[in-house]
């Protein structure tokens, strides 16, 4: 990993070691906040933000920080960066500050952003911190989002419903109606729906992992017993 | 040796200040650049919800500006803000904050408006946390039913049928879920009857000093979103004038 192209960093965090589905890191807020795609979303871009700002920032330091603070360290940077950016969206983007609430501040304990500040911005330079940083991010917002509209759709029969708490006033007309939300299953929008989600985005996940590797098995030299990538 | 050690503390210790020093630089730096802007969309915030409840009434002063604190059993908590509309010095109608402490899942808050002669002029839940497509029909973006409270005083309905439908009193319930809005009718009839108690003193508030008027006053308390899913954030405005 070491030695890894900037290809690699970024299929790391986009799918081979993605923090909400492999990793399962940051499930808190991954599970709490994904009810809707603006939520997921807004929760996502924050989460984005500080995962850059704080790779950026370790990477940086990475010399001057002796190993023995250097966990008291990622926490200040990565508080301070949480901070800021809670203070930014108060100020810009007031009602989506409201929905999200606890979970911004809450961002500082999402292990992912620790995680990745000692395992990979400690030790790469900062170009490439950056990179895995917003490639981390990204993974984890497109779960976050994925979750988020599985959820809406089954729940209340809409996408992207508050989208003006993110995008202004002309995000009200793009709401998505697919049915009415009389209709919607409850059980989608409770917490045990996150649930729900989540493990059957791992098992895609996992199902489409399986079917990459028995396509690659018999080109390769082994295991004729790999069940063949027929198309059913 | 340990002489050693003391500098390697003092070199840690201070590195460790340097940078919780820039840390700290930093959020002072954006909350100096933010504040202003969030001082102002707490009190837009607040602003449209007190105007929401007080529809109809006549007044001609900024109530946001215009706030006092209570204290009772019956709103619920303890130094809840209320807003004052005034005509000229005259209290012509409150905003009262109440919170309904049996909700599905935990507090409900509302914002009840009434007009001086003790009539609901409107009812805004300001925060919640019931169920999703059954409770939240309290809200007013998802159903029209808060408007139902619009008009009513204690003597319309009679007091005894201040309730829901399912017991025995005049306003809806929804399917499935009959305890939220039994829990908000409860909290603006409580409202209503503290109103009626204290209706002399409440509409005897003195205006706020002429130099107080039109300064932004951070303390103004917040009305947080009725789709916050939380509780609030930490770090409560000073409380302001307590009424007895």
């Amino acid at each position: 990993m070491i030695t890894s192209g900037y290809g690699d960093i970024i299929r790391e965090g986009l799918w081979n070691n993605n923090p909400g589905l492999v990793q399962l890191l940051g499930l808190c807020p991954l599970l709490a906040i994904s009810g809707t795609v603006v939520n997921a979303l807004g929760l996502g871009l924050a989460t984005i933000a500080t995962l850059v700002i704080s790779n950026t920032l370790v990477s940086l330091l990475r010399e001057h920080v002796r190993p023995e603070i250097r966990i008291p360290v990622y926490v200040l940077i990565i508080a301070s960066a949480v901070t800021a950016i809670e203070l930014v969206m108060n100020a810009w983007f007031h009602g989506l500050f409201l929905v999200l609430g606890i979970f911004i501040p809450l961002i500082v304990t999402n292990c992912a952003i620790i995680g990745r500040a000692e395992a990979f911005a400690s030790r790469n330079s900062v170009p490439r911190a950056a990179v895995d940083g917003l490639a981390m991010g990204v993974g984890f917002t497109g779960v976050l989002v994925a979750i988020g509209a599985l959820r809406e759709i089954v729940g209340q029969g809409s996408l992207l419903d508050n989208a003006h708490l993110l995008f202004g006033e002309w995000g009200r007309d793009l709401r998505i109606e697919i049915f009415p939300q009389e209709h919607g299953f409850l059980l989608a929008l409770l917490p045990p729906g996150a649930f729900l989600a989540m493990g059957l985005l791992i098992a895609v996940k996992n199902l489409i992992d399986a079917r990459l590797e028995g396509r690659a098995a018999p080109s390769a030299t082994t295991e004729p017993t790999a069940p063949a990538p027929s198309q059913s | 040796m340990a002489r050693l050690v003391v500098r390697d503390v003092v070199i840690t210790t201070l590195l460790l200040g340097l940078f919780a020093a820039i840390g700290t630089g930093v959020v002072a730096w954006v909350h100096s650049g933010t504040e202003a802007r969030i001082i102002d969309n707490r009190l837009q915030m607040t602003r449209a919800r007190v105007t929401q409840v007080l529809e109809g009434v006549d007044y001609d002063n900024d109530p946001v500006a215009d706030h006092h604190r209570l204290s009772d059993e019956r709103l619920g908590g303890e130094d809840l803000p209320v807003w004052i509309a005034r005509r000229g010095t005259e209290v012509v109608g409150v905003a009262v904050s109440a919170i309904a402490p049996d909700g599905y899942s935990g507090d409900i808050h509302l914002l009840v408006g009434i007009d001086r002669t003790g009539t609901v002029r409107g009812v805004r839940i300001t925060q919640h946390r019931e169920t999703p497509g059954l409770g939240d029909d309290i809200e007013v973006e998802r159903s029209d039913w808060v408007h139902d409270f619009r008009g009513r005083s204690l003597g319309d309905p009679p007091i005894e049928r201040w309730r829901v439908r399912r017991d025995g009193g005049v306003f809806d319930q929804f399917t499935g879920a009959t305890v939220t809005p039994r829990a908000v009718v409860r909290a603006v009839r409580n409202a209503l009857l503290y109103f009626e108690q204290h209706s002399e003193e409440l509409l005897a508030l003195p205006p706020p000093e002429e130099d107080e008027v039109l300064t932004i006053d951070p303390a103004v308390p917040e009305i947080p979103d009725p789709a916050t899913p939380t509780e609030p954030l930490p770090g409560a405005a000073p409380p302001g004038d307590t009424l007895p």
